[in-house]
């Protein structure tokens, strides 16, 4: 079948993007390989049969978060010093939350009554803008809003924080 | 046909990963990439049920947490900027003027 194949394309270099984001030493690499693993999001979303979703993350996390993350990883100057890879001391802890996150997961995805559910019938939904956009500014009109009202703040909150001196 | 469960379990490895990479990591900008892959696997997820579902709630958060991550990453990116300006300091560890 080529859904299953194309998924476990995906699926695989998104996990190996991911991995590379958290290991690599260098953070511009890092960047490089988190664009991958957003690209590979878009292509899953287009799997899931929506689209406009798969645009929204390519323009949005591709087309201005990872490159407002080159300009400011170029515009400091990396030191040696913070090339250095992991957290020097406190790794016991660390390793046992992860260690009790991971069993939760394995745990809560094994227990699930989700997992083996089909696509539900009855009314399809074809992911298209014009559906997005119905609901987007009628039945979640004011989420919408408060949603603008915070773009609106970071965008002053980012102008403020990088002026040249905080008063 | 790709069942639910697989996408369950791929945006859990992918939190699981984003997770390991802010605890692990000192470098702050890394941190922050991880808390990027932290949103984009619970908006995976919330697709994945859009569309097993047929209900369009999910695709409307996940527009909705998009817009928060971007807003979140313009002002961390900010701080983080006044911050190496102010007192030079990349290292998640050299960060504790308010004692955290």
């Amino acid at each position: 079948m080529a859904e299953t194949v194309f998924f476990f394309i995906f699926a695989i270099i998104a996990v190996g993007s991911a991995v590379a984001v958290v290991t690599l030493r260098n953070p511009v690499h890092s960047v490089i390989s988190l664009m991958v693993c957003f690209l590979q999001m878009a292509a899953l979303f287009v799997l899931l049969r929506s689209p406009f979703l798969a645009a929204v993350q390519i323009f949005v996390y591709v087309g201005a978060v990872l490159v407002l993350f080159l300009f400011v990883i170029m515009m400091l100057d990396i030191r040696q010093a913070s090339m250095e890879r992991f957290v020097s001391g406190g790794h016991f802890w660390v390793i046992a939350l992860l260690v009790v996150l991971i069993a939760e997961m394995i745990f809560i995805v094994s227990r699930s009554k989700f997992t083996n559910m089909a696509v539900a019938t009855g009314s399809r939904l074809d992911g298209s803008v014009k559906e997005m956009g119905t609901a987007l500014f009628t039945k979640y009109l004011l989420p919408f809003e408060v949603i603008s009202l915070i773009l609106l703040v970071a965008l002053l909150g980012a102008i403020v924080l990088g002026k040249k001196e905080l008063r | 046909m790709v069942p639910l469960s697989w996408y369950i379990i791929l945006s859990s490895v992918l939190f699981i990963i984003g997770t390991a990479g802010v605890l692990l990591r000192r470098n702050i900008l890394i941190v922050l990439m991880s808390v990027e892959l932290i949103l984009n696997s619970v908006n995976i997820n919330l697709v994945a049920f859009s569309y097993y579902l047929q209900d369009l709630r999910g695709q409307v958060f996940s527009i909705f947490v998009i817009t928060v991550a971007a807003a979140e990453v313009a002002v961390a990116l900010g701080i983080l900027i006044a911050l190496v300006r102010n007192r030079g300091a990349i290292n998640v560890d050299d960060i504790r003027t308010m004692k955290g």
